[in-house]
């Protein structure tokens, strides 16, 4: 399907009848374009290599060469192929381009990875807008009288999409870098709003296509406009523990928007990699849905918790702390530990601290895991970012159903920053609104310690009965400070 | 109330009823007045000056405190030279296996005394720490092992040192109650490579626990060796003879053989033939525990180390004894234990509506009291508990009126696209479907710990949206050409960004 894919980039074939295959078939390209919609080809089966590769540790950073070789491949290939001038202002837009790329790649922490993300989708939104606009004001392709209508629809779903992606992912990344407030912020009636808002835009898009050449650019624009305040509050409406849904859902959008891309520009090659990124975005939202056992359209509509069937089970009772020195006192006992971390952890930046506490343990010869909740951070996989950063093996940090079995024969538990995945009210309380959210069992171990700043609740709003259990102590303060106070005692 | 210490007159026996620490107990916390003999801690070395200074009172004669005291405490059953100095009303607690020895209890009685045979507790989980049968079988076993450490002339651990390779020691331990758990531990600790036998195979548990290799019979049929006692009992024609093929294949491969097999008030099943024993290298070691039983290998001389083509056989019945020091403190807290149970000083009776005191109550009064009712066991094998399986429901993925609305949905979007009649975008959206489900394939094989990298590196691929702005740059129209450019711009960004953070997050990840 590949060979017949540029064909309408030639003005000799504009004029003959495209209704039989076979006319198609017959036609020979020049060479350059044939090498290039080959070269496309290579590309694409280098992309779908490059999201292979990274199944596993040891074949991922092959996998991201991949990708660097096909994006190399992509970007010449369409320069001898398919571009037809604005060479010069082609290397004037890249090259300062890679060095702010790199530049903001080089220097980024870790810690700061969820933001760039975000960031990063915005620019693809923001790319798939210019690219929709420039299309309509001048089809950079030749497209047949007949087809005009497709055409436009086809601009008109990218820019909507790119807009959408682009404010969104501004959004998030304004949440993500807490220049505003990660809290879910909700209009009264914000449902209605959207759905005025979309059928707003199905109007639009009516009359977009109906009018002609200049005029039509009046729609598009307040399509744009629209589309980009939908995007806003969306992502407004979604709190800061569901961020890893709304990162990898922003992640397919962006690959959405590409699609859209391809088809306005009859380009194979934004098709397939647009369709690639974009559902490997919605997988990875539907992995961290089910992790939270939500559906994907309660996520994506913001406003936690409003479906409870009933009031949750009150938690009281007396906590117990456990100072520094008993939490070193603990330690020193236990064989088998598990550390549980959380959010909490890369807020306070202790994971540099808590690798050295590990490896500390791991030399008297004690089993240390860590075990991770799929929506543990604030990006899919984040916690496992963190810890490979401050240089834990990979090996010894395991996701919560390789791990969850092992826990009642757990010696100790030191729960990091994390309040809902280890609340047992998800498994006890049908009320809870975590109800059936898979949590790690952390209580079945013979004793659990509990770092937190503080008694107050998680991202979900529920009281947690963990920190009311006999076998679970508190262990007040700083995350950092207190990770630092317990290698401290260890070493000593 | 008088406690009589007496110096076992058995010549081989070391043990005493008491120590120090455990009398000067029975003298401050239950309030007994404590005799001893003169030199009867000697042999486990309790010296005379140690029982004083724990407020106890010597004697010189064995005499004085059969008439002095209202108990006696002793380790060996009484000779008769003993049982003549018994009284009317006193008590004696002692071994007195009354199972084998009805005449001895028979001449108790007639002196009108009481008797208590300390291995006659049973075994529930009150009774534990009267329990003087486990505490001697504990030792037993472990001395079972040093004693076939000092006949085996190899290490127990394998080294590998500058002067050669040296190969682990491999033990088979037959029978895994007390002792035979205490002999696997012991084994174990020094460095052997260890199997473990039992014809009850619940306790495989526990040989694992201690570090051992369960062995499992081949045996067709649903027969268990544990009674409700706790203890193992006679087996079928048929099991005898798959086990006695699994000692015999054993035999051949091990170098030590430690065997513990007994069953309550019978001879000890003949276990380790004289063709095993020959089978075996030169130079192993069986340690015969059973041996006051008549033993469970064939060659076994009670009380001897016999040597057959060059294995050692150990028949010693008095390995508790050659432990002494710790054997008596454990015995004596037994007693102490007992004691306590039976009321101390101030309430001491013979209550035999206990059911702890019953069991052990050989002789009262003059009366044989043996055997007692049987007790049940609360640490006895489990019996089958009858598993409520729960039915396994199978959930039929039916087909909900949702995924109709979606299939209907599906359906009116691919007429949609067959109506547009366009030769060039249904080739587009077959492209388009394939993608998504080459997508859908592979990330689902992508694991959860590369989910970050995975974002970012698709995040940098879906800047192929460069393509889209390099297609626009070259339009004639300049603002379509600065949007184009535009989109270049910030699409390399992404490119460059993504690649290189993926790279950089990547190289974080280590074994």
């Amino acid at each position: 399907m590949f060979c017949c894919l540029d064909d309408r980039l030639l003005p000799y074939i504009k004029d003959m009848p495209f209704s039989h295959p076979l006319v198609i078939a017959s036609q020979t390209l020049p060479l350059n374009q044939s090498l290039a919609t080959v070269a496309y080809i290579v590309a694409a089966v280098l992309f779908i290599f490059s999201l292979a590769g990274l199944s596993h540790q040891t074949s991922a950073k092959r996998g991201n060469l991949l990708g660097i070789i096909g994006m190399v491949l992509a970007v010449g290939a369409t320069v001898f192929g398919v571009m037809n001038g604005g060479y010069l202002w082609m290397v004037v837009a890249i090259l300062p381009a890679i060095l702010i790329g790199a530049r903001l790649a080089a220097r980024l922490s870790m810690d700061h990875l969820p933001q760039l993300v975000a960031m990063l989708h915005s620019f693809v939104g923001l790319a798939a807008v210019f690219v929709g606009i420039s299309s309509h004001i001048e089809a950079g392709i030749a497209v047949p009288d007949g087809e005009m209508l497709i055409h436009k629809i086809e601009i008109y779903v990218g820019v909507f999409i790119g807009a959408l992606t682009f404010t969104g992912s501004i959004v998030a990344f304004l949440k993500l870098a807490e220049l505003v407030g990660g809290r879910a912020v909700t209009l009264p009636g914000r449902h209605v709003l959207n759905v005025v808002l979309m059928l707003t835009c199905v109007g639009l898009g009516i009359w977009y296509c109906r009018v002609e050449g200049e005029d039509a650019l009046v729609p598009l624009l307040i399509m744009t406009a629209i589309s980009s305040l939908i995007g806003v509050h969306l992502v407004m409406a979604i709190g800061g523990a569901d961020m890893p849904v709304v990162v990898s859902m922003l992640n397919s959008y962006s690959g959405w928007a590409a699609a859209a891309a391809g088809f306005m520009l009859k380009n194979h090659l934004l098709i397939v990699t647009g369709a690639l990124v974009g559902s490997s975005g919605a997988i990875l939202s539907y992995i961290m849905c089910a992790a939270m056992n939500r559906s994907f359209l309660s996520v994506i509509m913001g406003g936690f918790g409003s479906g409870a069937g009933g009031p949750a089970a009150v938690v009281e009772g007396t906590t117990k702390e456990f100072s520094v020195d008993e939490t070193v006192a603990m330690l020193e006992e236990a064989q088998c530990i598990v550390i549980v971390p959380g959010y909490g952890m890369a807020v306070a930046q202790a994971q540099h601290s808590l690798a050295e506490v590990v490896k500390t343990l791991l030399k008297r010869n004690k089993e240390v895991r860590f075990a991770i909740h799929p929506v543990a951070g604030r990006l899919p996989g984040h916690m496992n970012v963190l810890l490979a950063e401050a240089n834990v093996p990979y090996d010894i940090v395991l996701e919560m159903d390789e791990i969850n079995e092992d826990m009642s024969d757990t010696d100790a538990i030191l729960v990091i920053g994390a309040n809902d995945i280890v609340n047992p009210a998800a498994l006890d309380d049908p009320n809870s609104p975590i109800a059936g959210m898979p949590v790690i069992e952390v209580w079945t171990a013979k004793t659990c310690v509990v770092m937190k700043r503080g008694m107050s609740t998680g991202y979900a709003g529920v009281g947690n009965p963990l920190f009311f259990k006999d076998n679970t102590y508190m262990l007040f303060g700083d995350a950092k400070q207190n990770v630092d106070a317990i290698l401290r005692g260890l070493q000593r | 109330m008088k406690v009589g210490i007496i110096k076992e007159i058995d010549p081989g026996e070391c043990r005493v009823a008491a120590t120090p620490e455990t009398a000067r107990r029975l003298i401050q916390k239950l309030g007994f007045e404590v005799w001893v003999e003169s030199g009867a801690g000697d042999a486990a070395s309790f010296h005379d000056q140690s029982y004083r200074e724990a407020g106890c009172t010597l004697c010189d004669e064995a005499a004085e405190i059969w008439t002095e005291s209202d108990i006696v405490l002793k380790v060996r059953r009484p000779q008769d030279r003993e049982i003549e100095q018994l009284r009317a009303g006193q008590t004696l607690i002692c071994f007195l296996a009354p199972g084998q020895n009805e005449a001895l209890l028979q001449k108790i009685a007639a002196r009108q005394a009481t008797a208590l045979a300390i291995e006659a507790v049973p075994r529930i989980s009150r009774a534990q720490k009267l329990d003087a049968l486990s505490s001697m079988a504990n030792i037993a076993g472990y001395r079972a092992v040093v004693e076939a450490a000092g006949l085996f002339g190899r290490f127990f651990t394998g080294q590998i040192t500058a002067a050669g390779k040296v190969p682990p020691a491999k033990v088979l331990v037959i029978g895994a109650g007390v002792a035979g758990l205490a002999a696997i531990g012991t084994a174990r600790g020094l460095g052997a490579i260890v199997r473990a036998f039992d014809v009850r195979p619940e306790v495989a548990d526990q040989v694992k626990s201690m570090g051992a290799e369960f062995l499992m019979l081949e045996f067709e049929g649903d027969e268990h060796g544990g009674t409700s006692g706790g203890y193992a009992k006679t087996m079928s024609k048929e099991f005898i003879d798959a086990e006695m093929a699994l000692f015999a294949a054993q035999a051949k491969e091990v170098d030590i053989i430690i065997t513990t097999a007994l069953i309550p008030g019978k001879p000890a099943p003949k276990l380790i033939t004289h063709e095993m024993v020959r089978s075996m290298r030169p130079g192993s070691v069986i340690v015969d525990l059973a041996a006051e039983q008549g033993g469970n290998c064939e060659a076994t001389i009670p009380d001897e180390v016999t040597k057959v083509e060059g294995v050692h056989i150990v028949g010693y019945r008095d390995l508790t004894s050659r432990l002494a020091h710790t054997s008596s403190q454990l015995y004596g807290t037994n007693l102490y234990h007992l004691l306590d149970e039976m009321g101390g000083a101030e309430r001491f009776s013979v209550d035999m509506t206990d059911e702890v005191i019953r069991s052990a109550t050989v002789v009262k009064d003059g009366q044989v009291t043996w055997p007692p009712p049987p007790v049940s066991v609360s640490a006895a094998p489990k019996e089958k508990v009858v598993e409520s399986v729960a039915p396994s429901a199978v959930v039929e993925k039916k087909i909900g009126t949702f995924d109709i609305a979606l299939m209907v949905i599906a359906a009116v979007l691919l007429v949609g696209v067959a109506l547009t009649r366009d030769q060039g975008f249904i080739t587009d959206f077959t492209v388009f479907l394939l993608a998504c489900l080459i997508g859908w394939q592979v990330i689902w094989n992508v694991t959860a710990s590369l989910h970050a990298p995975l974002m970012s590196v698709t995040n940098a691929i879906s800047g192929i949206i460069i393509v889209g702005g390099m297609v626009q740059i070259g339009a004639t129209n300049p603002v379509a050409a600065w949007l184009g450019g535009l989109a270049i711009f910030v699409a390399t960004i992404n490119i460059a960004g993504g690649f290189l953070i993926t790279h950089r997050m990547l190289s974080l990840f280590r074994k």
